[in-house]
């Protein structure tokens, strides 16, 4: 039984030549997870930076040629990247990679999405069927995912599956200890109100216990209008709000207007790795996002 | 395993035991059983964890994903539906028919006796309603058809199938489908930055501006990390610049080559060369002969066309959702050889061309467009155009003394603005100086909406 185990890993070394596993990664958190776990033993290619609203990407030659050699894709998934990524998967003449395979990996498959539409109408916005896409910005959601993407790059490349398991184990322990730590130093924000540029919060809100009284997009993908921010500023006299938060990739401009109008600090959060020079790694991001949080507060 | 070691254990304490007096026994028996415990316990987690391990390597890799994707309901395997719709109000002149002056007269569609071209509707007019409806058909194959409906009359734009799963970087695609020669002919009019196609779209591929092909095309990407791509089809070839000849063996084929990158973060573009070959049998147009009476002429021979596009898109930091810039260009370049006749085109009105005369057929045609397209808020675009075709080189043979022929260089110039409240509707202005034909300088106004419905199809570079 034993020897066959072995003679089985031995062959699955031969057989795959290239001792790393090409991975794309739609987004920078996902991408940055799959590092962790695989460090060096993972080539991987990230699609999109913090800079780039994930919505709006467009099918680039290059992330075809990128996706033509990947041997796993780490979508966020919940139609997150429906606008391009199906068109870039199929025109990638890999099948390795096509959903349904085990070289397709949906991040939010994985998690308790929030925000499920009751009902499916663009008169609500560009509404997400599958739910709320931002999922990793709970960390313990970051830790589900981590688990069943530490399997799935362990059936892709058997020949690391020890490699990936190890580096599963290490980051879980150090992420465990960083949140109680998160959880303990973001105390101060349980019950904060906060408005946000777009529902990409919610998970974190969630996470720390903030209450998100208002969005400055009307509806979910349709820019911010003066009247809405208007009834907003209306609001904050009956809901105050202590803050409001935006992504390194949205206009500051309205934030900064409704900043201007009530005096409570417009805050840029990384929202993902290398939105803010902190957020350097998915710790960075936490420790920065709660620092950015914190100070906002004051 | 654990009792050897336990009673190992014991035996050793035991031997130490001998020289203790009784006191001593009682505390040493409590210390081996609670030696006892701690190993049996380590001893367990020692054998639940290789336990964990082989089940991991020797059963993990053919394991298969437990949930990989995002349940939906039963409803979910209802193919993707969009609808696209589509209209305007124009302002232009009367032109009963609208050509290309020097560019044989493409066909468009029929839609009825008397009918007014879509192209030279004047006033309100509806487009072509797209219907898309598209899904994966199983593991391998996926599956798209759109019918374009308008008045009474339901057409099969595209109808495909595609493969999924042969790899290699290997694509196969069957059925009707748009060419994927030059830039513009995959995209629908739904996907234009301008309501109207270029001229040189019109004089290649008639009023649809689109080549469709009836056939199957092969496609393969290159392992590269630059993007390069190389194509081939082979279709029936009944589309214009070619006619319907009901033979056997492929009646056109076609050749393309991608190659595209980035610069930086924020810049991509991506160029091409094609090549479309097809034949001709009779294909029908009508000519002014040199006493300014119609003529039918029928030409038959063989039509070589050769592409090059070229697209480069900017977005600061590869954000393109607040500011984005889109240059684009394509050339033309047609050669056609073969044979022409020259009929009356009414028997009742007859002119130079009377009894018919055929002759040799030979031209050499070119044309481009450049057009930009700039972003400048997340709801509002503008955009300018500008085109010329030249008529080049005509060689009619014999008929060249019956047919009225003057060199022209067609130009057109376009600007346009339009709003997108979201991603699904757009509502577009568009003037432009038409002098595609000769002796008239045609001002057209647009005004043309685009809304579109259901599901969220992505669109190509």
């Amino acid at each position: 039984m034993k020897y066959l185990a072995i003679g089985f890993l031995l062959l699955a070394a031969a057989l795959s030549a290239r001792a790393d596993l090409n991975v794309f990664a739609t987004v920078p958190e996902w991408g940055a997870l799959a590092k962790e776990i695989g460090g060096d033993k993972v080539k991987l290619y990230t699609a999109t930076n913090a800079f780039q609203d994930p919505h709006r990407i467009e099918a680039k030659p290059s992330l075809l040629a990128q996706a033509r050699q990947a041997s796993l894709v780490i979508a966020a998934g919940a139609d997150l990247e429906i606008g391009w990524l199906p068109l870039v998967l199929r025109d990638s003449g890999n099948p390795a990679i096509q959903p349904g395979r085990p070289g397709y990996f949906e991040a939010a498959a994985f998690v308790t999405r929030l925000e499920i539409p009751a009902v499916v109408d663009r008169a609500h916005g560009d509404v997400h069927a599958a739910g709320n896409p931002h999922t990793h910005l709970d960390p313990r959601n970051v830790l589900k995912v981590g688990e069943k993407l530490a399997a799935r790059m362990a059936e892709l490349d058997a020949a690391n599956a020890a490699a990936y398991q190890a580096g599963l184990a290490a980051f879980s322990g150090k992420w465990q200890a960083a949140m109680a730590r998160w959880e303990k130093e973001a105390a101060p924000l349980k019950g904060v109100a906060v408005l946000v540029h777009h529902q990409s919060f919610i998970y974190l809100t969630n996470w720390l216990g903030m209450k998100e009284v208002g969005t400055l997009e009307p509806k979910p993908g349709i820019e911010p209008t003066s009247g809405h921010l208007g009834a907003l500023l209306q609001r904050q006299q009956a809901t105050p709000a202590r803050m409001v938060l935006r992504t390194a990739y949205q206009q500051d401009a309205q934030s900064q207007w409704i900043a201007g109008k009530t005096g409570i600090p417009a805050v840029l959060l990384p929202y993902t790795v290398g939105g803010t020079p902190e957020a350097r790694d998915l710790f960075g991001l936490f420790d920065d996002t709660v620092q950015r949080l914190l100070k906002g507060l004051r | 395993m654990q009792k050897t070691f336990a009673m190992a254990a014991m035996l050793a304490a035991a031997g130490a035991a001998q020289a203790a007096d009784n006191a001593d026994l009682a505390a040493i028996r409590a210390q081996i059983d609670e030696m006892k415990k701690s190993y049996e316990q380590r001893i367990a987690t020692l054998e639940k964890k290789l336990a964990q391990a082989e089940s991991k390597t020797s059963v993990q890799p053919v394991a298969a994903p437990a949930t990989s994707q995002v349940s939906q309901p039963a409803s979910g395997f209802n193919p993707e539906v969009s609808l696209i719709l589509q209209g305007q109000y124009k302002n232009m002149k009367d032109v009963p028919e609208r050509g290309i002056t020097g560019f044989y007269p493409a066909g468009g569609h029929d839609h009825g006796e008397g009918a007014i071209p879509g192209i030279s509707k004047r006033g309100f007019s509806v487009d072509h309603t797209e219907l898309v409806l598209a899904a994966n058909i199983d593991p391998y194959w996926r599956g798209q058809a759109i019918v374009a409906m308008v008045d009474g009359k339901a057409e099969i734009e595209e109808a495909w199938f595609r493969s999924l799963g042969l790899g290699h970087g290997i694509g196969l695609k069957g059925g009707r489908f748009r060419s994927g020669i030059g830039y513009l002919n995959e995209q629908h009019p739904h996907m234009w930055d301008f309501a109207d196609a270029p001229l040189m779209y019109r004089a290649m591929f008639g009023a649809e501006a689109s080549y469709v092909q009836d056939g199957v095309q092969f496609k393969w990407l290159a392992p590269t990390t630059t993007f390069f791509e190389i194509g081939a089809e082979a279709g029936r070839g009944a589309n214009f610049p070619g006619t319907e000849r009901n033979k056997n063996g492929s009646g056109s084929v076609a050749a393309f080559a991608h190659v595209g990158d980035d610069v930086g973060v924020s810049n991509s573009w991506r160029a091409g060369v094609s090549y479309l070959t097809t034949q001709a049998k009779a294909r029908e147009g009508h000519f002014e002969d040199v006493g300014g009476v119609e003529a039918l002429g029928k030409f038959s021979g063989d039509s070589r066309t050769w592409l090059v596009d070229f697209v480069w898109k900017w977005a600061p930091n590869g954000n393109p959702k607040y500011q984005n810039f889109k240059f684009q260009a394509e050339y033309l370049n047609r050669h056609e050889k073969g044979d022409f006749s020259c009929e009356d085109a009414d028997s009742a009105n007859p002119g130079a061309c009377t009894g018919g005369l055929n002759s040799l057929y030979r031209t050499r045609q070119s044309g481009w467009y450049a057009q930009s397209v700039y972003q400048f808020t997340p709801n509002w675009r503008a955009g300018l155009r500008y085109e010329q075709l030249d008529s080049g080189h005509r060689d009619f043979g014999a008929n060249a003394v019956n047919l009225a022929l003057s060199d022209y260089r067609p130009k057109k110039a376009t600007a346009m603005i339009d709003y997108s409240w979201s991603e699904f509707s757009r509502v577009r202005l568009q003037f432009a100086q038409d002098k595609s034909m000769l002796g008239i300088t045609d001002n057209q106004l647009t005004v043309q909406y685009i809304m579109s419905l259901g599901a969220h199809g992505a669109h190509k570079f």
